[in-house]
């Protein structure tokens, strides 16, 4: 394994990262789900680097999905956050990796989560305190998952960054088909119903995720609901 | 007189204009006061509608950012129905923000139990790291606001309510205050109930504390009145009975000592009417008080 200060990991390199965690199975189709959007994310969108963590004018990522985050860490430590040295140690007592992150001990990591439903709410207050501060280039994403969705404080997130005009806000929802109940209508109709900006793109395509990423939006949040095989696949 | 509510928005108003970190978060209860701030500060005054796991969640935002959050609404809204936010989104984040409740204990009867929140001082108890402010008269409320709003990224909650003191005091944010020294015991009576518990107790020869600032738990004042008072101790607190026992009892645990707590009973009353009501009830009137005090430091006064 190479070095996490080199920054020479691409794409190729994220399996073997991710195996050098263990001990976390159960959560290990959530974790794969979010890989391909992660990475997308960090290699291509986001204006982020270990070096601009306390830089105002940064872009930030809130992964409210924090369960299974074997991914995250594997693209934290392929883009130089974490060392790679961490890995192995995951979920171990003197590890900063638990299976759910914390921000305090994570760098790179906006939010601890792992509760669901937290992420959205605090990424529009995140959307709200820049806008206050005139900070209009960051871009602010927070990751949740469809079943996630489901929580009512997300709703209750949505209902307001749509008619608020939160247009530093995204989502993307990692749609793995996990919820019990299917939301009549669809994912993007619950967004756009509340004055969202939604694309739904195949969550494994690099080109057609990193469309929908950078897809205009203006006036409105926007959601990019990212489709991957189902979690009972 | 007005109202310790009736000074928050424009306490808190004028901070907006004085302090470019101040943010206020509402969902609507509140939001007339906020009226003519919205529109100078239209960024720094966000009301959420009747959206509270958002209104929490959306300041530990806005605390990311560098802001001073300042949350409120009634306290069961605030810090009852979103708790795991105020655990999550501000605890475990740990960033800070200031919590302003209204209604207290029972500030509205006639509104009936789902306006209360006696537990709410009890529930915060849970979390680590909080400070709690309890003032006793709408001067201290709109000093302890400074004061909870000044204090860096602390978390803080202030517990506004529409019981009071005849006469405020002066309070800093942090000590107990001797009103009354005695030798048979000391009496800690916290933010509104210091009227009462002075016309309980006199004649009796007890210290009184006045308490406006519950957490941290001023210890070292409760140690010291006891050296001359000994070390029984009644607590008499507006909301759920017995909530700082624990830390009375911390603080004397070098010394065998006794401690009585007073405050609102856990059982749901189901009754309406008038707080002066709601007090008797809960034996928190300057009658039930006297012989509840005086019977358990053995110290009782001729009537």
């Amino acid at each position: 394994m190479t070095n996490a200060t080199d920054m020479t990991h691409t794409y190729a390199d994220l399996p073997g990262l991710m195996g050098l965690m263990t001990g976390d199975e159960k959560h290990g189709p959530a974790a794969t789900s979010t890989l391909d959007v992660l990475w997308v994310l960090y290699d291509r969108v986001l204006r982020v680097s270990p070096g601009r963590m306390a830089d105002p004018e940064r872009d930030r990522f809130l992964l409210s999905k924090g369960h299974g985050p074997m991914a995250y860490y594997a693209v934290l430590a392929a883009k130089g956050f974490v060392p790679v040295e961490w890995l192995p140690g995951f979920g171990s007592y003197d590890s900063p990796l638990g299976h759910h992150p914390d921000r305090t001990l994570v760098p790179g990591a906006e939010i601890g989560s792992g509760s669901l439903g937290h992420g959205l709410p605090i990424a529009v207050g995140t959307a709200l305190g820049l806008r206050a501060q005139g900070l209009d280039e960051p871009r602010v994403w927070a990751l949740i998952g469809d079943a996630e969705l489901d929580e009512g404080s997300n709703h209750e997130a949505i209902a307001f960054a749509g008619p608020a005009g939160l247009d530093r806000l995204h989502t993307v929802v990692v749609d793995n088909s996990s919820a019990t109940y299917a939301r009549p209508g669809g994912i993007a109709a619950r967004f756009e119903a509340a004055g969202w900006s939604a694309l739904t793109v195949d969550g494994r395509d690099h080109e057609a995720l990193y469309a929908a990423f950078t897809a205009p939006h203006p006036g409105r949040p926007h959601v990019v609901v990212a489709r991957v095989e189902p979690k009972s696949a | 007189m007005d109202t310790m509510r009736d000074r928050f928005a424009p306490v808190v108003s004028r901070l907006l204009d004085e302090d470019p970190r101040v943010a206020v978060v509402l969902a609507e209860i509140g939001r007339d006061g906020f009226a003519e701030a919205a529109r100078h500060h239209p960024d720094r005054v966000v009301n959420v509608g009747i959206r509270e796991q958002l209104m929490v969640g959306a300041a530990a935002g806005l605390a990311l950012t560098g802001l001073r959050p300042v949350v409120h609404t009634f306290a069961s809204f605030l810090v009852e129905r979103p708790f795991e936010q105020v655990k999550l989104d501000l605890g475990h984040q740990d960033l800070g923000a200031v919590l302003v409740s209204a209604a207290a204990s029972f500030d509205w009867p006639a509104g009936g139990y789902t306006h209360m929140a006696p537990g709410d001082v009890a529930l915060l108890d849970t979390l680590d790291g909080w400070t709690v402010h309890v003032p006793g008269h709408p001067d201290e409320a709109e000093t302890l606001l400074r004061h909870a709003v000044a204090a860096g990224d602390d978390k803080v909650y202030v517990r506004l309510s529409v019981q009071s003191n005849g006469q405020a005091l002066p309070v800093d944010g942090e000590r107990f205050r001797t009103v009354r020294e005695g030798r048979s015991g000391v009496v800690v009576a916290v933010g509104p109930t210091l009227d009462t518990v002075l016309a309980a107790t006199e004649g009796l020869d007890v210290t009184v504390l006045y308490a406006t600032t519950v957490r941290p738990f001023d210890g070292a004042a409760l140690r010291r009145a006891t050296r001359a008072a000994g070390t029984d101790v009644v607590l008499v607190e507006p909301y759920l009975a017995g909530t700082s026992a624990a830390a009375a009892n911390d603080a004397l645990s070098e010394v065998p000592h006794r401690v009585l707590g007073l405050g609102v009973g856990r059982r749901e009353l189901r009754r309406y009417g008038q707080v002066a009501e709601h007090v008797a009830a809960h034996g928190l009137d300057a009658r039930s008080l006297r012989e509840r005090i005086g019977s358990f430091v053995g110290a009782a006064a001729p009537a």
